[in-house]
């Protein structure tokens, strides 16, 4: 599996063979176990309250922004530019400055987390859901109906993910969108693009995942006991599961926000004038240099942001392995 | 009697954990003459794989604490420099380990390992370093040797890549061999004939080995002398022939009566020692065998019994007396002690 | 599997979007005459399946992958004149990053657990978790030579190919290279780390050390080795992917290369470009599959056998 958050869809380290052996123990649940060697990292509860704290305030951004007294994200101001136009810094009334047409860059990232959270859980969730429902069928019916998907899986993977994406984007770029009009450029299309270019590595995971479980003997004597196949599936398969979909889950998400702002960046994304920390950068491009702030803070964000969800990963993978 | 060649004096290894501190080796001693061969014999986490990686210093973890004398002809190990460490490993003290497969590098040639093995201590050309190999691979009886020195360690057979790990070991002429438990992963057959090659080498190279295992037909076989290892202690040491035909502790009685015979009576049930082995984080403070031992009385747990010798060289740390040690096993004995061993 | 890609790539091209590909074709102001021309000379009133079986043949046959929108000229050709630049970033970006994520994974997993260790992964993390193009937009501005605090490099739009000055292409890549190697070193030191931690507890290690190894000996000749055959196969993947178009960071740097283009494409729906690109940058992960499957043969003996 390659790696890299941008360009492909995976960062380092995606366990593609995550541990699913929590062994039994004596009084406690799995899950309980977890939970206590994961509170006892101290970073990672850490990027958990942080996380928490910028989930809160991306659902409230309107709030936040009425409370701080910010003016809101998508009102251009002339009054903020100074007297040759150009953007002014941080100061009182905005503390983090003003970009180029005067709106206010603190707003606009309260905001633009709010489109990255979305984005990335949305397309989190539809790829979790598509990958699932493939990989499990492909892996425990396995035989014509293993080998068809495995295929179709294989196709979407064989292409470069970003540029895949980008194409899939551009392709809905035009007024009149895709699939009949069904997806419409903006928000839609980047949350139907990036789950589509995610499905296929959680198909893959979990199809190899059930491969191994299908030979256990608890989903024999599940069969034996004359289960019908969907009960096996949800009833015996899907917990099992649950502790590397998590994992993923939290390993995919920061890729998927990264992925969201770059396709933002390069404008395919979020469109203006909705805020995204990605098309923010994109308008800096031009002032950075003598104007810092407006591309300096979304970046930011993005990075703690991302950092946030790849420590907790990392710990959540350590707590499940039993480290 | 010549001076031993391998002196162990009370090494203790034990290692820090979060949970305390786990004694893994709690005073071990023993002595190792030249040509002669020592069996030690122990259950999982007796302390025998332990002591012997601890006398080669290959414990490395930096939570290990080594203690006590180990002298390889006099010299002193315990506290030496890794460099010191470094030219006697392979060289004058070698080790064969468990598992032939995974010992071996799966990447490299056979003929590569051996040679690495030599130039590590020889300044030798490579030449002369792949005639060795080849000379070693067929004194361990490996057909087909100069084929075999391009191999891949998974191309060969169990028993051929023990063969190997022998060849390896013994390539420089170590004065000392520790074998940790060479034959578990292997098929019975093939067992035998790695001990027979052992004992033939052990002969003929005058190599002193030293064989770590939990199986006593083992050491029956192989072993000149025997240490049975309990807890981390030597609980008892003497001559093969002393030690199966009278043992005096009753963890050795436990043993020797839970081999089950060929031609015993089928109905009867297979003896074991009761209990489980101790924690090694919370060793009894009394003689460690005192809470499975059907022989023990209260007084026993209060004090560690020392190694003493009960006669002729026959070693012993029970607080039994040696009289009353006797007649218990006279009694056992009368229900028979496996014939394979005798 | 190259037809089943080429299949999905027309999809998503020609019967994905709503909008009509002869209309976007025609210019400013079409007259519905107008338009219904351009359809029938490009054959868009036929049935689908003779559209994509006209498309195939003339990809097998002339590898001819069709007009630009935007200025008519061939997309293969574009395509392959922008190559080099690409591959020129690539492939230096390669060798900082295999360096330096090798050194700093070996590093790590030797001194696991210290605060060394620690801080590199963390470090690794870091970098990881950074948008490519703020990166690049960060080094400009403290390290380009014509905007930066610290002048030390060559800015963007500074790229000039190889044969026209070797020493200009040279200063003017090394920014980039630094830039894109960064995220890809950290991807490879935290798997290098892992993969030889793994490996250092194997027994074969433990044989060399009886062996009388030097630990330096013991981790490079022995260890690495072992470690680094999963990291081959990454990196052939990687590099296949790069190739492809590494958007973010030429667009940054603005250097002429594959990605670039594809950028432009994109801003303008120039929709035979991107699909052009697509395929291309597929065709290079497939022959980088199939190079890393290769390579793993070649490296590790045991999986000749199966």
């Amino acid at each position: 599996m390659t790696a890299t958050p941008q360009e492909q869809a995976l960062p380092g380290g995606v366990p593609v063979g995550a541990a699913t052996d929590v062994a039994a123990p004596l009084a406690r649940s799995p899950r309980q176990l977890v939970w206590r060697r994961l509170r006892r990292d101290r970073v990672a509860m850490a990027a958990l309250a942080f996380l928490a704290v910028l989930a809160l305030v991306a659902v409230c951004a309107p709030l936040v922004v009425r409370v701080l007294g910010l003016t809101p994200p998508n009102e251009q101001s002339t009054t903020a530019l100074d007297a040759f136009g150009l953007p002014t810094g941080p100061s009182g009334a905005h503390p983090f400055g003003v970009d180029n047409l005067g709106r206010d860059v603190l707003s606009r990232v309260l905001y633009g987390a709010r489109v990255s959270l979305e984005v990335a859980v949305s397309s989190t969730v539809i790829a979790l859901l598509l990958g699932t429902a493939v990989g499990m069928l492909a892996g425990y019916y396995g035989g014509v109906v293993d080998t068809v998907l495995s295929r179709a899986l294989d196709v979407v993977l064989a292409f470069p993910v970003f540029l895949l994406a980008l194409g899939m984007a551009a392709s809905c770029s035009t007024a009149s969108g895709c699939l009949g009009g069904v997806v419409k450029p903006g928000l839609g299309v980047v949350v139907f693009v990036i789950a589509f270019a995610s499905w296929p590595y959680v198909g893959r995971l979990v199809r190899g995942q059930v491969l191994t479980l299908r030979r256990r003997e608890f989903v024999e004597a599940a069969r034996g006991l004359g289960f019908s196949d969907a009960r096996v599936m949800f009833g015996e398969l899907l917990p099992n599961l649950s502790g590397p979909l998590i994992v993923y889950a939290t390993l995919i998400i920061p890729t998927n926000i990264l992925f969201e702002a770059a396709l933002s960046f390069l404008g395919v994304g979020v469109q203006p004038p909705d805020a995204s920390w990605g098309s923010m950068i994109a308008d800096a491009i031009s002032r950075f240099d003598s104007a810092w702030w407006f591309m300096v803070f979304p970046g930011v964000a993005l990075l703690v942001t991302v950092l946030a969800f790849n420590l907790l990963g990392d710990a959540l993978q350590d707590a499940l392995s039993g480290r | 009697m010549s001076a031993p060649i391998l002196e162990v004096k009370d090494l203790c290894v034990s290692f820090e954990t979060e949970d305390g501190v786990v004694r893994a080796v709690d005073g071990v001693s023993y002595e190792l003459h030249r040509g002669r061969a020592l069996g030690v014999v122990g259950e999982s986490g007796s302390g025998k794989s332990v002591s012997s990686l601890a006398i080669m210093g290959l414990l490395r973890t930096p939570n290990v604490r080594i203690s006590g004398s180990v002298k390889l002809n006099g010299q002193e190990l315990v506290g030496a420099g890794e460099a010191t460490l470094r030219a006697i490993r392979g060289k004058r003290i070698a080790m064969v380990f468990q598992d032939p497969l995974g010992s071996l590098h799966p990447l490299k040639r056979i003929g590569t390992q051996l040679v690495e093995a030599v130039k590590l201590h020889e300044p030798v050309s490579r030449t002369v370093a792949r005639a060795r190999a080849l000379e070693m691979l067929k004194l361990v009886g490996i057909s087909d040797a100069a084929g075999r020195l391009d191999a891949h360690p998974h191309e060969l057979s169990g028993g051929m890549r023990q063969r190997v790990m022998i060849a390896m070991a013994l390539i420089n002429g170590p004065e000392v061999l520790f074998a940790d438990e060479p034959t578990t992963a292997l098929d019975v057959t093939v067992q035998a004939q790695i001990l027979e090659l052992v004992a033939r080498l052990q002969r003929e190279l005058d190599t002193a080995v030293v064989m770590i295992t939990h199986d006593l037909g083992v050491v029956a076989e192989l072993a000149d002398e025997i240490a049975v290892m309990y807890a981390g202690r030597v609980v008892e040491r003497a001559s093969n022939e002393e030690l199966l035909a009278h043992p005096q502790h009753p963890y050795t009685w436990g043993l020797l009566a839970s081999i089950p015979e060929l031609d015993g009576p089928p109905e009867e049930r297979l003896a074991s020692i009761a209990g489980l082995p101790p924690s090694l984080l919370a060793l009894p403070s009394g003689c460690s065998f005192y809470p499975r031992c059907p022989h023990a009385r209260p007084d026993h747990a209060e004090r560690v019994p020392a190694l003493a010798d009960a006669g002729g060289g026959h070693l012993v740390a029970c607080h039994l007396d040696v009289a009353e040690r006797r007649r218990l096993w006279a009694s056992q004995a009368a229900a028979g002690v496996p014939e394979a061993l005798r | 599997m190259v037809l089943l890609v080429s299949l999905l790539t027309f999809l998503i091209f020609s019967v994905m979007p709503s909008a009509d590909p002869a209309a976007l074709r025609a210019g400013r102001a079409p007259t519905p005459a107008l338009i219904a021309e351009i359809r029938h000379n490009l054959g868009l009133d036929k049935p689908l399946y003779v559209q994509y079986g006209r498309y195939l043949e003339r990809l097998v046959t002339h590898f001819d992958l069709g007009y630009s929108f935007r200025n008519g000229t061939g997309v293969r050709e574009q395509i392959l004149r922008r190559l080099p630049a690409t591959i020129s970033l690539v492939l230096g970006a390669m060798v900082i990053w295999l360096a330096a994520g090798i050194a700093i994974g070996t590093v790590s997993a030797v001194r696991a657990r210290t605060k060394l260790d620690r801080a590199l992964m963390g470090g690794a993390l870091v970098f990881i978790s950074t948008p490519v193009y703020w990166l690049g937009l960060v080094a400009l501005y403290l390290f380009a030579s014509d905007i930066g605090v610290v002048p030390i490099f060559k800015g963007a739009d500074s790229y000039v190919p190889l044969s026209q000055s070797p020493a200009g292409w040279f200063g003017s890549l090394l920014l980039p290279w630094l830039v894109l190697a960064a995220t890809y070193a950290a991807i490879y030191a935290r798997y290098v780390r892992s993969s030889l931690r793994e490996v250092l507890a194997e027994d074969y290690v433990r044989t060399a050390r009886a062996k009388g190894a030097s630990e330096r000996r013991v981790v490079v000749r022995h260890g690495l080795h072992a470690a680094l055959t999963p990291v081959v196969t990454l990196l052939a993947l990687d590099v296949g992917t790069l190739l492809g178009g590494v958007i973010l960071v030429e667009t940054v740097f603005n250097i002429p290369g594959v990605g670039r283009l594809g950028y432009d494409a994109v801003l303008h729906a120039d929709l035979p470009m991107i699909e052009g690109m697509v395929l291309f940058g597929a065709i290079f992960v497939i022959v980088a599959n199939l190079l890393a499957d290769l390579a793993y043969a070649f490296l590790d003996p045991r999986v000749r056998y199966a």
